[in-house]
């Protein structure tokens, strides 16, 4: 009684009365909590991205022109090319590591678990820029890695490390490795280890164990990442506009040229608009597999 | 029972995991450094250790303008995602029916949507507004995409929250905004903190949408460095960037610590 009658009762300034209204009524307050950031949103947010898709349509005359580079525009195949080939390679090589740091971490000690999920933390929340700048720094022609290498004889002329995909792939992986750890880390540790325990108790080998019992167990913390990983590295810019130098072009920066350089927006939109419908459609798909939601934090 | 698991890993298992995390943490620490190198180009330090690059950072008016710059951009539009967002997320846990669970999901879109989609748009969008280069345009776009990491580490919290609590306060005749001032807040309080500090980070490391949207009037730490990178080799950018990690490094020990002591 007192609970369903309170907000009624405030409303009117006259406790103890129930209205039928009262349910709906601070529903409705509550949806005034939400309303600033909503329209805020859809101000500055939704309806630029809406402006993008528009205009792929209808800039600079209306129809599906900008969509026929995709078909036959080598330059933007190259790109399109570049960018799934470095996102296959970089989503591969980062579900690797980031499944070998996870299997590590959950079967630490709570002590070591915790500096080593730091070790995991910490580079994922330092920016792109800093990282791919220190990447810059090692991998350069005068680089530090060089000068290792050439003073202590192991080669007579630099290896170039940087400004081709080679740079690219070790920029993104490093990026991307502390976004690939956190799914399949939270999946793991859900996973009960007695099972794991019981194959061995009935006879199974360590590494039989884990092929029938741990890895399928652990799969949709795995699938998730990969497609997480992925989508990041789709339309991923910082890294590897830093090094890729401009030779390896990916999406991101393929667009930012088109834009500020070359003033080409039909193209710069219609290339932003199949990489977000990518994207989604990933997202869709990611969404029936795995609980999105359990990902960022919600419930 | 446990004697089968407590051994699982073996010793060449450990030692790779711990040689990504080496792979991981060490070439962060490369910028330290540089740093502090005796020469004028980015290198290690040969003859001696210098901090003329600090020096140069910090009376450098140019630099000193950025990171102000930098500074007052994040801390606004982190004060507008953080109030906007906790109401958000507030309001979403309250409701919790299908229309505002697809409110939440909405609100989480700037993080999966590629940066240089939106980059994109706002462009065009501050060029019709004329909020090109200007502090408040910053701030909008920095607001907006900073939303999700309040909107995400508040929920998380207010899932840990007993809503009987919420009701009894209602019940014993506080006001809706007495309700969240007194009751709801103080109990989230770890969440709010954890996303505004998210959300600084964000606006603080920003690079793309500044790209686009900023560029004379208003040139960001991030951008200054940028075009540091593909101009000059000045090792002054290597320590922007050992400032940086450390403002970072400072930043999630905070949120670390407010966790923990949440959890007891």
């Amino acid at each position: 009684m007192a609970t369903t009658g309170t907000s009624a009762a405030h409303a009117q300034k006259s406790p103890g009365r129930l209205s039928v209204n009262s349910i709906m009524g601070s529903e409705g307050r509550y949806w005034l909590l939400i309303a600033p950031a909503v329209l805020l949103m859809l101000g500055f947010y939704f309806y630029p991205l809406a402006r993008v898709l528009w205009m792929s349509f209808t800039f600079p005359s209306p129809g599906l022109g900008n969509y026929e580079d995709l078909i036959d525009n080598a330059s933007v195949h190259r790109t399109l090319i570049t960018t799934a080939r470095i996102g296959v390679i970089t989503t591969g090589l980062t579900l690797l590591f980031a499944y070998l740091i996870s299997y590590v971490l959950v079967h630490a000690k709570p002590k070591v678990e915790r500096i080593m999920f730091l070790g995991v933390l910490i580079p994922l929340w330092i920016s792109a820029l800093v990282r791919g700048f220190s990447w810059f720094i090692l991998l350069r022609r005068e680089g530090t890695i060089n000068d290792v290498l050439i003073s202590t004889g192991i080669i007579d002329t630099p290896l170039d490390l940087i400004w081709n995909e080679l740079g690219v792939v070790i920029g993104m992986v490093h990026y991307m490795l502390p976004l690939g750890v956190l799914p399949i880390y939270a999946n793991m540790r859900n996973i009960d280890t007695r099972c794991v325990a019981a194959a061995r108790g009935l006879g199974a080998s360590r590494g039989v164990a884990f092929r029938k019992v741990f890895l399928p167990l652990s799969m949709p913390g795995v699938i998730g990442a990969g497609i997480l990983v992925f989508i990041y590295s789709l339309g991923f810019y910082v890294t590897p506009a830093l090094l890729g130098g401009g030779k390896t072009l990916m999406i991101a920066e393929y667009i930012q040229l088109q834009i500020m350089d070359l003033v080409n927006w039909g193209r710069g939109a219609m290339l932003a608009t199949t990489l977000l419908v990518t994207i989604l459609l990933l997202l869709g798909v990611m969404s029936r597999i795995i609980d999105l939601r359990g990902l960022f934090g919600g419930k | 029972m446990d004697g089968f698991s407590s051994q699982p890993i073996s010793p060449a298992t450990r030692t790779t995991a711990w040689a990504i995390i080496a792979f991981l943490v060490l070439p962060i620490t490369i910028v330290f450094a540089v740093a502090v190198t005796d020469r004028d180009y980015l290198a290690m330090p040969v003859d001696e250790i210098s901090f003329q690059h600090y020096a140069n950072l910090f009376t450098s008016p140019e630099w000193l303008h950025s990171i102000w710059q930098s500074f007052v951009i994040a801390f606004v539009s982190t004060a507008i995602a953080g109030l906007l967002g906790t109401l958000c997320a507030i309001g979403c846990w309250r409701i919790s029916n299908r229309l505002s669970e697809l409110v939440r999901v909405f609100m989480l879109l700037p993080v999966m949507v590629p940066t240089i989609v939106y980059a994109l748009g706002i462009y065009q969008f501050f060029a019709e507004l004329r909020l090109l280069d200007t502090y408040l345009g910053l701030i909008i776009a920095h607001a907006v995409t900073g939303l999700p990491y309040v909107v995400i580490t508040v929920s998380t919290s207010l899932a840990g929250f007993d809503g009987k609590l919420e009701r009894a306060a209602l019940g014993l005749g506080a006001s809706m905004g007495q309700t969240l001032r007194l009751v709801i807040l103080p109990n989230i309080m770890p969440g709010v903190v954890s996303g505004l500090i998210f959300a600084f980070i964000h606006s603080w490391d920003e690079l793309v949408i500044t790209l686009f949207i900023a560029g004379r009037a208003v040139f960001t730490l991030p951008r200054r460095m940028w075009d540091g990178i593909n101009e000059a080799l000045d090792p002054t950018m290597a320590a922007v960037a050992a400032v940086l990690v450390v403002i970072t490094v400072a930043l999630l020990t905070l949120e670390l610590l407010l966790r923990g002591r949440a959890k007891k």
